[in-house]
């Protein structure tokens, strides 16, 4: 069993590009879910507006790459008011149902075949992050060197993400922080708990709702955006109803009402993510034998991966509902 | 009966503009901050309420009464707009009100509270409190972000909060959750914070309902307080006692329909509400207390 592979791969999973564009997620779904009560299941949908906005410069409109965070953010802007206007005024389970449905409609639109010239189809779109590359190269994180020592080693390609994304999760961190601190922040949370006594208090409800709705689907096009620089690629299939609830599992985790939740929860997703499952991918090397029954055969560690995924979610929501960072009094009294 | 208070300026004036008011149910008054007509809602069959007309007097405290379900919450919610009523048209201010959204509504001065308590239980007091406050600059996404842009308001805000709070007694429970207050805490809360709004009309559907009889007597201060200071006071209740002591004016409610208008000595020996009462638990008990 080689423990010091474990052991860093673990240490990327902990800091790496995953937990970072998981977190940036993470945080915008914290705004909707955590702190205005919003169930938006389609976050992959806002991600998927965020990379395909930096793609469809080079692919389809042939320009600079920059000009992607702009259209990037306003695919988002559009399609939080598509979904927020038929049903933030009515019970929040239709948000649900309706930000899962639009998330997967874009996904099955992007990648067809009848709209390849604009998206790319199912081979997604390639080769727009050159500029954002010579950045790294030229600051001096350069793609093919070697940075760090064990258990930190990077390459400049890898490294010059991380950074970024980094940055990127402390900025929209701190935005989110002094909002929530701010009485915007604490009209969010009143709506969370009673809408009624909101409106009788003279605020309008749906427009807050479309706020956080807008600006937490903007914090995951960001999310989507790192996603996409990192590899460099845009694919459709990254960003399917799964994303979804990995992010909200890892948002879950951490703790959901506290921004440093929604980082920390996703490093621990994948810190425990990549340790299980570089653990297994090791044991099933050598797999036990009981007669004729094998445990652990290489093709079951996925698997067996998620499923634990599922079981720790389950045992967290019986012993610790609030999440590793959670108020436990914020949980305490509910409505009575 | 309140022949031991020295009555207030505010208590005399609007005792002489209802003075002259004919007792009938939909009376024309001097000065009706709030005038309502044919205002109906239906739920399936039921007819929950059916108000043909009604007024009420700006300056005063009008006590909204009736068994249960004789439709007082949904009147409430109509004219607040939570509620859309099948017909009817009112008026606030002269300002036409149909179709105005709550929060609208709440804008414009008329606050309303709820039956069943509305406090925002994992907000501590104090925040519950400076969410009542209108016109908030930080309450703009934009200026959120920059303290120095909201902090200021947000400090007198703060410090009206703090008088309310002080005044219904809540003042030790400041940066408690509104989850840890009793019942009849969080009715005096919730007051407080509609009190935030600087309204003109307050509405209060059974404010004293769980609040505990040592607190009772100084809300019904605090009511009389707000006609004083020119608010208009329109609110539900089932103790009889309490009508008596602090309203100016009784409408009473039976089957969605009004049934009686009057002063609260006129009220109390009018057949027509004994008779609504009657059969009723609450009947038994206005006419014990009398
Ligand atoms: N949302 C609703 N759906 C169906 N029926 C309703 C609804 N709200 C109220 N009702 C009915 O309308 C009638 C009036 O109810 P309302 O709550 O207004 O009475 P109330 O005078 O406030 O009574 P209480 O003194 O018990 O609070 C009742 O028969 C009630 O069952
Ligand atoms: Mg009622």
């Amino acid at each position: 069993m080689d423990w010091s592979l474990i052991i860093e791969n673990s240490i990327k999973g902990f800091i790496g590009i995953n937990a970072v564009y998981f977190a940036i997620a993470a945080i915008g779904l914290n705004v909707q879910f955590g702190f205005t009560g919003l169930l938006n299941f389609g976050q992959a949908g806002f991600m998927a507006c965020g990379a395909y906005g930096l793609g469809m410069t080079a692919h389809y409109f042939g320009i600079s790459m920059w000009w992607g965070i702009p259209i990037g953010i306003a695919f988002s802007v559009v399609l939080g008011f598509l979904m927020g206007i038929p049903t933030l005024r009515l019970r929040a389970d239709y948000l649900a149902i309706v930000t899962i449905a639009a998330a997967e409609i874009i996904r099955l639109v992007v990648r067809s075949v009848k709209f390849k010239t604009y998206f790319g189809g199912s081979d997604g779109i390639n080769g727009f992050s050159d500029s954002f590359r010579n950045i790294g190269d030229n600051i001096g994180i350069v793609q093919a060197n070697q940075y760090g020592i064990w258990p930190l080693r990077f390459t400049g390609r890898e490294l010059w993400t991380l950074v970024v994304g980094w940055i990127v999760v402390a900025v929209v961190a701190y935005f989110v922080y002094l909002l929530m601190k701010s009485p915007w922040g604490r009209v969010l949370k009143a709506i969370r708990e009673d809408e009624d006594a909101v409106r009788s208090l003279g605020k309008s409800v749906f427009s807050y709702k479309m706020q956080s709705l807008i600006l937490g689907g903007a914090i995951g096009t960001m999310s989507g955006m790192i996603f996409a620089l990192d590899r460099g690629s845009v694919q459709p299939d990254n960003y399917s109803r799964d994303v979804t609830f990995y992010i909200l599992t890892a948002l879950v985790l951490g703790g959901v009402a506290k921004v440093s939740g929604s980082i920390v929860g996703p490093m621990i997703f994948w810190g425990i993510f990549t340790f299980m499952d570089n653990f297994l991918r090791q044991v099933a090397k050598d797999p036990i034998h009981l007669g004729n029954f094998t445990i652990m055969k290489s093709t079951q560690v996925g698997q067996l991966n998620y499923m634990l995924i599922g079981l720790t979610l389950i045992l967290l929501m019986v012993y610790r509902p609030q999440g590793v960072f959670g108020n436990r009094k914020e949980m305490a009294f509910d409505g009575h | 009966m309140d022949t031991d208070h020295s009555l207030s300026e505010a208590t005399l004036a609007a005792r002489v503009a209802l003075s002259g008011v004919e007792r009938a149910p939909g009376a024309a008054k001097q000065d009706a901050i709030l005038n309502a007509s044919g205002i109906r809602r239906e739920f399936g069959g039921i007819i929950a309420v059916d108000v043909k007309h009604v007024e009420i007097q700006r300056g005063s405290i009008t006590a909204l009464i009736g068994p249960n379900g004789a439709g007082k919450t949904t009147l409430f919610n109509l004219l607040t707009g939570f509620d859309k009523p099948n017909t009817g048209s009112w008026t606030f201010n002269e300002k036409s009100m149909e179709n105005v959204a709550p929060h609208k509504t709440a804008s414009l001065g008329m606050v309303r509270t709820f039956q069943l308590t509305k406090s925002l239980t994992k907000l501590s007091v104090i925040e519950n409190m400076r969410l009542g406050a209108t016109d908030q600059k930080g309450e703009k996404w934009w200026n959120g972000l920059f303290g120095r842009v909201w902090k200021a308001q947000e400090a007198s805000i703060t410090e009206r909060a703090e008088e309310l709070l002080n005044r219904f007694k809540l003042g030790h429970m400041r940066d408690e959750y509104a989850g840890a207050l009793s019942g009849g805490q969080r009715k005096l809360l919730e007051m407080a914070r509609a009190l935030m709004t600087n309204p003109t009309l307050v509405m209060l559907d059974e404010p004293m309902a769980g609040v505990n009889p040592a607190l009772k007597q100084s809300l019904n201060e605090h009511i009389r307080g707000l006609r004083d200071q020119g608010m208009t006071v329109l609110f539900v209740e089932h103790d009889m006692d309490m009508v008596h002591d602090v309203s100016d004016w009784v409408i009473v409610m039976a089957e969605g329909r009004i049934i009686a208008e009057g002063t609260p000595d006129d009220i109390s020996k009018n057949p027509a509400v004994i008779d609504a009462y009657l059969g009723t638990h609450q009947g038994q008990s206005l006419l014990e207390d009398e």
